[in-house]
């Protein structure tokens, strides 16, 4: 047999023996893409979050062999935060028959919301991406939970008005500045803002940041020298946020009135050195390492080399236990989509109702090991969300304390508006299909 | 309409001088920073006709290699300012290397190529050293060591025009800095044999090694120059907020100043970047509420095209004639 004949008859073995494999490999495995961005301008962001994923679901397989006895295939895709790779990550994990995809990405989540019903793929865009996806009536495959942009936005409010020492009539006659990212992610609660502003009577005043000069942010900031806003609310990512951090320790503005949606990180306060004590964010969860979940991690995963943080003081960071988080809210939906159809391997199809009959109560988060890392989480058919409360962290110097009790969104207002842009969606992108997924009794 | 735009914010600035001159400083600190990520683009192609796209990948990389000998110093309990300055002159030694690879590996094999392949050589360098450089240092963001090396940080406030003009020390240092690094580049390159040889071979190669002048040492000089300027921008830059890859995107300010000061004149980078560092805040700040805001990034092109219109070839650009 010549040399080429040898080639043919070996290329069609391994195209006879390749599918054997991967039927096989589905058959007793559950595969769980990451989009994740370790490289690119907003690494800094990503990174932790990265870790705290890829940690959880590592710590799974190790300890426990997987999910009901099924390992995990967890692999990351790098999408750099660019809508563009994130897409193509998709299409590439999308023949690897995925049980749910994390965009971590507004930008990317966005044209993936058409894409999950007709792939059968659930999205978790959790606490971002569209706010309106919260309407599971609407978006029976896309979860954002625990709360929207927009429900973030309404807590950061109150929080105000309660400084100011009242409710939300208190904002009458303020001046709000907004300072964010000019993408997506930023331009999310722009309508949210001009409907509140007119209802509540404060002067909003906007100060988008294109990604080119997230780095060189001095001429937003001599804008709000001028205008002298009240209060300054930032929904940033990545560099943003240590450079508005840092632009407003130099203009002198007073960091007590300077509040985040949840994405920044301790590195992010750090850098601009004592003037940054004060800084505020929304959260949902603790910060630090001091529970039996993390503990394990550090053990199985972080010391048996695992992992990819760079120091062990990285665990527990505010953004590696977003991650840790977010891979909880995984696998809880992978074991109680094992609970509802008896199946040990899962589709996207299971975890979808798997998603949608999520109950993380006190119990079963001591039972996962971070009794009081979060407050319990329920979600339904019809919300997709929760809309659950967050508190106000402030930064100290060292780490992120919490300064407030926990703060429900103002669903008086975001509901309705919620209601009127999931129906505007779906008559913008007529046909858009009615619910028929069956809701399971939970 | 007409009022807000032609009216208004002269009105502004009359009313608020002092906040104009808080504007014309971010833009005129801004500018010589600008000018020095161009300065970068316009010595490589002065000396090998090259666009590096690269430049950018270089402000970051060495940036991080500052910081990551810093950081390796520190685990072993050398610190302070002279591990610093050690960090500082083995960066500026891994620049050295870096520049011989790249004369070596892409550049000399490349010689009498079209332009446009050693144009696509630099996306190589470029995604070459994101790679590297993550595989090295990773994706979180570093703090620059600028205390320890000796660069200030707090502000000048000074009471003038009925407010308060306040001049950060780190911006002041990066200005004096920039500006002393400009004249000391355009110094070396119009007063040493080795600036008249890189001046020749920017005007012919083939006249130029014909005279006996090694093009292979010029590129090696050249790219290695380019190298200390991203390191100093990358220090500036990152002082100012911090060292990540964030950083990259920084270097595509420095393409309205290099369309405007032309790719081949000094003064024209300098010149140029102030220009649109001025230009790009007094825009952003005055005009930028009346278009929502975030107007900088592409402010900087229109100031760019506009000069364009009455000087096609930049401000300092040679006058190209192709006979027919």
């Amino acid at each position: 047999m010549s040399l080429k004949n040898w080639l043919y008859a070996l290329s069609a073995a391994a195209s006879l023996t390749l599918p054997a494999v991967h039927d096989a490999q589905a058959e007793d495995s559950i595969y769980v893409p990451l989009f994740t961005y370790r490289t690119g301008p907003f690494a800094g962001s990503g990174t932790p979050i990265a870790n705290g994923m890829h940690d959880y679901l590592t710590l799974l397989n190790e300890r426990d062999g997987g999910i009901g006895g099924v390992k995990l295939i967890v692999e990351e895709c790098e999408t750099g935060y660019d809508t563009k790779k994130g897409l193509e990550c998709y299409e590439s994990v999308k023949p690897k028959k995925p049980v749910i995809v994390n965009p971590w990405s507004t930008g990317i989540t966005l044209p993936l919301i058409p894409k999950a019903a007709v792939d059968k793929i659930p999205v978790l865009s959790m606490a971002y991406g569209l706010s309106a996806s919260a309407k599971g009536d609407t978006f029976p495959w896309i979860f954002n939970p625990p709360a929207t942009y927009w429900d973030g936005f309404t807590q950061i409010l109150q929080y105000i008005a309660t400084q100011e020492g009242g409710g939300v009539e208190k904002l009458k006659g303020k001046k709000i500045g907004y300072i964010y990212l000019d993408a997506s992610f930023g331009r999310e609660p722009l309508p949210l803002i001009e409907q509140l502003s007119k209802e509540l009577g404060f002067e909003a005043k906007l100060y988008p940041v294109a990604a080119a000069d997230m780095q060189n942010q001095s001429s937003q900031w001599l804008s709000v020298r001028r205008d002298k806003p009240d209060y300054m609310i930032l929904y940033g990512w990545g560099a943003l946020n240590a450079t508005a951090v840092k632009e407003a320790v130099k203009t002198n503005y007073p960091m007590e009135k300077f509040i985040s949606i949840w994405w920044p990180s301790e590195d992010d306060a750090k850098g601009a050195g004592d003037g940054a004590k004060g800084f505020k964010t929304l959260n949902w969860h603790a910060v630090g390492a001091d529970f039996p979940l993390l503990a394990d991690i550090q053990k199985h995963v972080v010391d048996a080399g695992k992992s990819q943080v760079s120091g062990k003081d990285k665990v527990g960071q505010v953004l590696y236990n977003r991650g840790i988080y977010n891979s909880m809210l995984i696998a809880e939906a992978i074991r109680k989509a094992q609970e509802i159809t008896g199946n040990k391997v899962v589709t996207g199809e299971d975890v979808r109702r798997g998603l949608e009959g999520l109950n993380i109560d006190e119990a079963r988060l001591k039972e996962i090991g971070l009794e009081g890392f979060t407050s319990a989480v329920k979600l339904s058919c019809a919300d997709h969300n929760g809309h659950f409360s967050t508190f106000v962290q402030s930064w100290n110097g060292t780490t992120y304390e919490k300064v407030s009790d926990y703060i429900a969104p103002l669903s008086d207002k975001v509901g309705p508006l919620l209601d009127a842009d999931a129906k505007a969606y779906a008559e913008k992108n007529a046909p858009w299909p009615a619910r028929s997924e069956a809701c399971d009794a939970s | 309409m007409l009022y807000n735009i032609f009216i208004d914010p002269f009105v502004q600035m009359a009313q608020m001088p002092d906040l104009l001159v808080q504007t014309l400083w971010e833009g005129l600190v801004s500018g010589v920073l600008y000018a020095l990520i161009a300065l970068g683009f316009v010595l490589i192609f002065k000396a090998s006709g090259v666009f590096n796209f690269a430049q950018g990948i270089m402000v970051v990389f060495s940036a991080l290699t500052l910081v990551g000998f810093y950081e390796k110093f520190s685990a072993y309990g050398f610190s302070g300012h002279t591990a610093a300055f050690v960090a500082l002159i083995l960066t500026a030694g891994v620049m050295f290397v870096l520049a011989m690879l790249i004369e070596r590996v892409v550049l000399r094999p490349l010689v009498n190529q079209p332009d446009i392949i050693l144009f696509m050589a630099t996306f190589g360098i470029t995604y070459m050293l994101i790679g590297f450089g993550e595989m090295v240092f990773g994706g979180d963001p570093k703090q620059m060591i600028a205390s320890e090396l000796f660069l200030p940080s707090g502000s000048v406030d000074v009471e003038m025009l009925g407010g308060m003009v306040s001049f950060q020390k780190i911006d002041i240092a990066a200005a004096v800095i920039a500006s002393v690094m400009i004249a000391g580049l355009a110094l070396f390159f119009q007063k040493t044999r080795i600036g008249r040889a890189l001046r020749a071979v920017a005007d012919s190669h083939k006249a130029a090694l014909s005279v006996g002048i090694s093009l292979n040492q010029i590129w090696v000089i050249v790219w290695f120059a380019a190298g200390l300027v991203a390191l100093v921008t990358g220090i500036m830059w990152g002082a100012r907020s911090d060292v990540s890859f964030a950083l990259e995107i920084v270097a595509l300010k420095a393409l309205p100043v290099l369309v405007l000061g032309g790719l081949t004149s000094v003064p024209g980078a300098i010149v140029g970047g102030l220009i649109i560092g001025i230009g790009e805040k007094l825009g952003e700040f005055y005009w930028g509420p009346l278009l929502g805001g975030g107007i900088e990034s592409w402010f900087a092109y229109a100031i760019a095209l506009l000069f364009l219109l009455y000087r096609p070839q930049g401000l300092f650009g040679d006058k190209i004639i192709e006979r027919i």
